[in-house]
Order: C-alpha cells, then structure tokens, then sequence
C-alpha cells in the first residue's frame, strides 16, 4: 500500500464519518419537529377523545314548536325548526370572520355585528361579505330528544334540503 | 485569592465590560443623535422592560380560561403595584411595535439597507414579525372581549389561505375556535418561544452593525473617531432613562384596558383585530379576504425582503430621504397616498361593491382581483408620472414607492383604529 492510498483511506473514513453525523442530525431534526408538533397539537387529541361532551341536548321534539330558532350558548350554535318541522343546528360563527351572529326575529335573519353578513334561516348568505353559508352540525333525535354533535362542523356552499333532520 | 475592589478596579470593570458591547472608539459622525434618533437602542430597551415586567406578571398569572381573567384582576387590584406592572407591560408592548416600526423607516430613509447591509435589513423585518407576533400573542392572554374577539378575527383571516386554510387556523387555535389550547398555546409563545427567538436575532442584529462598522455615516462625513466611552454611552444613557421615565409616565396616568370576561357567544360591535393589523382588516373591508388577508400582506413582506438584492447604481447613505429630491419625492408620496387612500376609503363606502354589480361573477374575482388589478395599475401609473416628471434614479424611485405603500398601510391603520364605528361604518372618532 503506498502513502497516497493510505491517505486516500484515511480521508474517506473521515468524510464517511462526517456524513453519517449529518444524516443523525437530520434524523434527530425531524424526530424533534414530530414530537414537538405532536405536543403543539395535544389539546386538540384531547377534545377528540372525549366524545360525549361534544352532544349538547336541546330538548323535547315536541316542545319546539315549527318556525322557533332556540340559540345554544354551550354549544355555540342555533336550532332552528323549520315550518315543515324539520330541524337544523347552525354554528353561531359567521363564515366570514368569525364573530357570532344574532338572530333578528322580526326579519327571521342572522346579522353579524362585525361587517353586517346577514343570513336567512337555512343559513344562506343574504348579504355578503360572508362567503358560504355558515356552518352546520349535525342533528340526530335520540329517545324524543333532540341532540346535536358540536365535535365537526359540516362546511356547505349553501343551504340543500339534506341537511334537514326530521323526527 | 479574591482581588480587592477599588474605584480604580471598578472603573475597570466596567470598561471591561462595555468594551464588550462596544468597540473602544466609534467614528463621531455615527454617534450624531438626529442621524438615528437613538431608535435601534429604543427598541432594545423595551425589549429588557418587557422581559423584566413579564417575569414578574408570569408570577400571578394562569392561562387557562377558568382563571386567566381572574388572574388579571387580582394582579390589578390585590397585588402592590400589579397594575403599574401590567400598564408598563401593556405600554412598552405597544412602543415595542412603534418604536421598532420607526427604527426600520429610520434604515431606509438613511440609506442603510444597501447590499452591504443587506442582511441585517432582513434581520432587521426577521425582528419586526417576530416583535408584532410577540404582541399578537400577548394580545390573548387577559381572555376578556377584546382579546378574545381580536384573536378571533386575527386567526380567521388565515382561513383564507388557499387550500390549508382551515387545517392552519385548527392548527394555530388547537381547535376550530379559540379555546383553552388556544391560550395555551399563545402563553408558550408568547412567555418562551417568541422571546428567545428576538434574544438570538437581537444578538446577530447586533453584531451585523458590528461588522459593518457601526451604523450608516454619510460618505464625506470626516473619520474622526471618539472612545465610546463616555461618548457613545452617555448618549445611549440618556435615551434608555428617558425612555423608561416616559413608560413610567405613561403607565402612572392610563390604564392598560380590560373589558369584561371573553363570552365566545357574543362579539362586540364592532369586533377589531389588535391595532397593527387593523390596516388589514380595512383591507379586508375593499378587498376578497384572499387578496385583503393573505395575497397583499405576503407581497408586501416579500418586497420588503426583496429591496436590498435590487441593483442600485447609485446609493445614498448618512442622509435623511437621500438628498432634496428625495425629500420632494417622499413629500409628494405622504401626499398622493393620503389623498387616494381617503377617496378609495370614501368611495368604497357610499357606492356598492362590485360584488353587487357582478353578480355572476365569484367574488374572488369581481371583488378580490379586479379592484386589486385597479389598485395595482393606478399606483403603477402613479410610478411612470412621477419617473416621467421628476427623473428620479432607481433609489429614489424606490423611496417614493416605499413611502407610498408605507403611507397608505399607516393611513388605513388610523382609518380602522379611529374612524370606525358599530358594523365597521365609517364615523369621527
């Protein structure tokens, strides 16, 4: 073996070394991002976990009358019964911002205070700048009672006769 | 063996320690107070009144949403002098944003973003977003109305972002709204990460105007050099301690706000976003969310970092808005952006939108890219009258844009701050 070969050798168990410290690092790197935006996400784990506290319980179908709008403070939505009786759950959460909406009884509408969207009782825009109609949950009746799943809020363009539930 | 300590050791010792900080002379044109107005060394000094006051409200303070608000009461009303405490905090906040928003004009106008500083110019607006998030963050933690229905507004503009939006705003919230994750999340930020972050990009700001000689001096100013101290740190001195009277002042006379306690089913009217981002929400007012919150926000970031890799033929330094006709230019720029911004603001106002003219249209397009291409081409046009007429160079040219886009992010800040009222309508203040 001559000098240079040797060298040749020496050189390349030190690059070969140099290389696989890089590559630990960038392994360390992306195992420390995961657990990093595991933790940055754990509260959100948390409320997936817990099922049950997301089913906010309105009341008696037979005690909401056909044409009442019922807000749910808890649960941050309105229960809206239709005059044919079907029900809806609206978030109170204007699509366009994110302030809550009021309802105004007297022109049957939903203002929101913050850039006035208005929406009718589906939940259609009557006024932008509110982009889509606002969000829904879903509703389902449950021994005569009715209750609504605020854990996933269901994204609509507008307003489809299937978003109705019925007792 | 412990040495004894004398004035003369003393003295030493602290020239020690200054000479870490600064070199042992500067040149005398760079320590002239109207070259700087002392703005950088402003900003480092509410920075440590933040970190000092910080440390010491984080002793009362809970960030869950049961007792966050409580938290701040009794800070404000049990706890000696909590409520100075909080005013400062709250105060220097709001000067931080200021002061560091002054400090980056001041870089520009004086010429020291040129490619020789380049970096430290993109440090330098590293440090400014990372300063306006620090006091986004902040902005949450008293969980009373106004916190909460600003981070609500604030993180909903990123819903607008295109195709992520909602996993973005769900990501940033801990949730889809703004919940007990949310100030967690915020307070770790806002107590931790943020505040490292400015330590380490403050000690590599530093250091770039280390490398580069000190501050920008005009080119014929004369090399005299000084020691720095007691010439520089006199000065430095004087401006830290009047500055912090001024806090003090200011925390002694008015209280930092605080509403009543958040309650997510009801938004006030109206609802605004903290005030630096007040001008996007008047944006947001003209313009489709997409163009208002993300597209023209991200352009102009990117042609604040873009501005030092332009090539300048000719470079002015050490001299406030360049030379007489930079001046001129500057002028002509506060000017023609006040007189559009109040017409567009006006205009908008009291005729429909184009949403409502274009019906078939989404309005992405009839209200997001045709005002966005009418705004774009005037102030295009704008830029050709004024290269036609005054023959300005590519620096000045460049200064005259960059007061016309700075003038009119300012103007649309006071418009929203001051001018608007219940449903975002336009009243006096």
């Amino acid at each position: 073996m001559t000098q240079t070969d040797q060298h040749k050798e020496t050189v390349n168990r030190r690059s070969f070394l140099k290389k696989a410290w890089a590559w630990l690092g960038v392994i360390a790197g992306i195992e420390f991002t995961a657990v990093a935006l595991n933790m940055f996400s754990s509260g959100k784990r948390k409320n997936a976990e817990n099922a049950s506290a997301f089913i906010e319980t309105v009341g008696f179908v037979n005690d909401i009358m056909p044409g009442t709008v019922i807000p749910v403070k808890d649960g941050q939505f309105y229960l809206v019964r239709m005059a044919d009786g079907g029900f809806m759950a609206l978030s109170l959460i204007c699509t366009h911002l994110g302030c809550s909406v009021r309802y105004n009884s007297e022109e049957k509408r939903f203002i929101c205070p913050c850039h006035s969207s208005a929406f009718d009782l589906e939940g259609n825009v009557l006024n932008p700048p509110a982009p889509r109609a606002l969000d829904a949950y879903r509703v389902f009746i449950d021994q005569g009672q009715v209750k609504v799943d605020t854990s996933r809020k269901i994204r609509r363009k507008k307003f489809s006769p299937g978003d109705l539930v019925y007792a | 063996m412990k040495t004894k300590s004398t004035p003369e050791s003393n003295s030493r010792r602290r020239q020690n320690f200054i000479l870490h900080l600064h070199p042992a002379k500067v040149r005398e044109a760079s320590i002239k107070f109207s070259l700087t107005f002392g703005l950088g060394g402003m900003a480092a000094v509410l920075f440590l009144i933040q970190v000092f006051t910080g440390i010491l409200l984080r002793f009362s303070y809970s960030p869950t949403p049961a007792e966050a608000y409580d938290s701040i009461l009794s800070i404000q009303n049990s706890i000696l002098f909590g409520q100075l405490v909080r005013n400062m905090h709250h105060w220097s906040g709001i000067l931080f944003v200021v002061i560091a928003f002054l400090h980056l004009l001041r870089t520009f106008y004086t010429g020291a973003f040129y490619p020789d500083r380049r970096w430290n110019w993109v440090l330098g607006i590293s440090l400014m977003v990372t300063v306006i998030f620090a006091n986004f963050t902040g902005y949450l933690l008293p969980w009373d109305q106004l916190a909460y229905w600003a981070i609500t507004v604030s993180t909903s503009m990123l819903n607008y972002f295109p195709v992520v939006g909602d996993q973005l705003t769900g990501f940033i919230r801990g949730g889809q709204n703004v919940n007990a994750s949310t100030l967690l999340i915020f307070y770790n930020f806002h107590t931790a990460i943020l505040p490292l972050t400015i330590v380490l990009l403050m000690v590599f700001h530093f250091w770039k105007v280390r490398k580069n000689n000190g501050v920008v001096v005009p080119e014929n100013a004369d090399g005299e050099m000084v020691p720095s101290n007691p010439d520089l740190v006199s000065k430095e001195l004087v401006v830290a301690l009047s500055l912090i009277a001024f806090v003090l002042i200011l925390s002694i006379l008015f209280n930092a706000p605080l509403q009543e306690r958040a309650d997510p089913a009801l938004s006030p009217n109206p609802a605004k976003a903290p005030w630096y981002f007040m001008g996007i929400q008047e944006l947001l007012l003209h313009f489709h969310p997409f163009f208002g919150a993300i597209l023209i926000p991200l352009l102009f970031l990117t042609a604040m970092i873009w501005l030092p890799f332009l090539r300048y033929p000719k470079q002015y330094r050490g001299i406030w808005f360049f030379n007489a006709k930079g001046k001129k230019l500057a002028w002509l720029a506060l000017i023609s952006a006040t007189l559009l911004v109040t017409a567009g603001t006006l205009l908008d106002e009291y005729f429909p939108d184009f949403e409502i003219w274009l019906k078939n249209i989404p309005p992405v397009i009839s209200n997001g890219l045709i005002p966005f291409i009418l705004v774009s081409g005037l102030i295009f046009i704008l830029t050709m009258l004024v290269k036609k007429k005054l023959n300005p160079d590519k620096s000045e040219l460049i200064l005259f844009v960059f007061s016309f886009v700075i003038a009119s992010y300012a103007l649309l800040t006071i418009a929203g701050v001051w001018f608007r009222g219940p449903g975002m309508k336009l009243m006096w203040p």
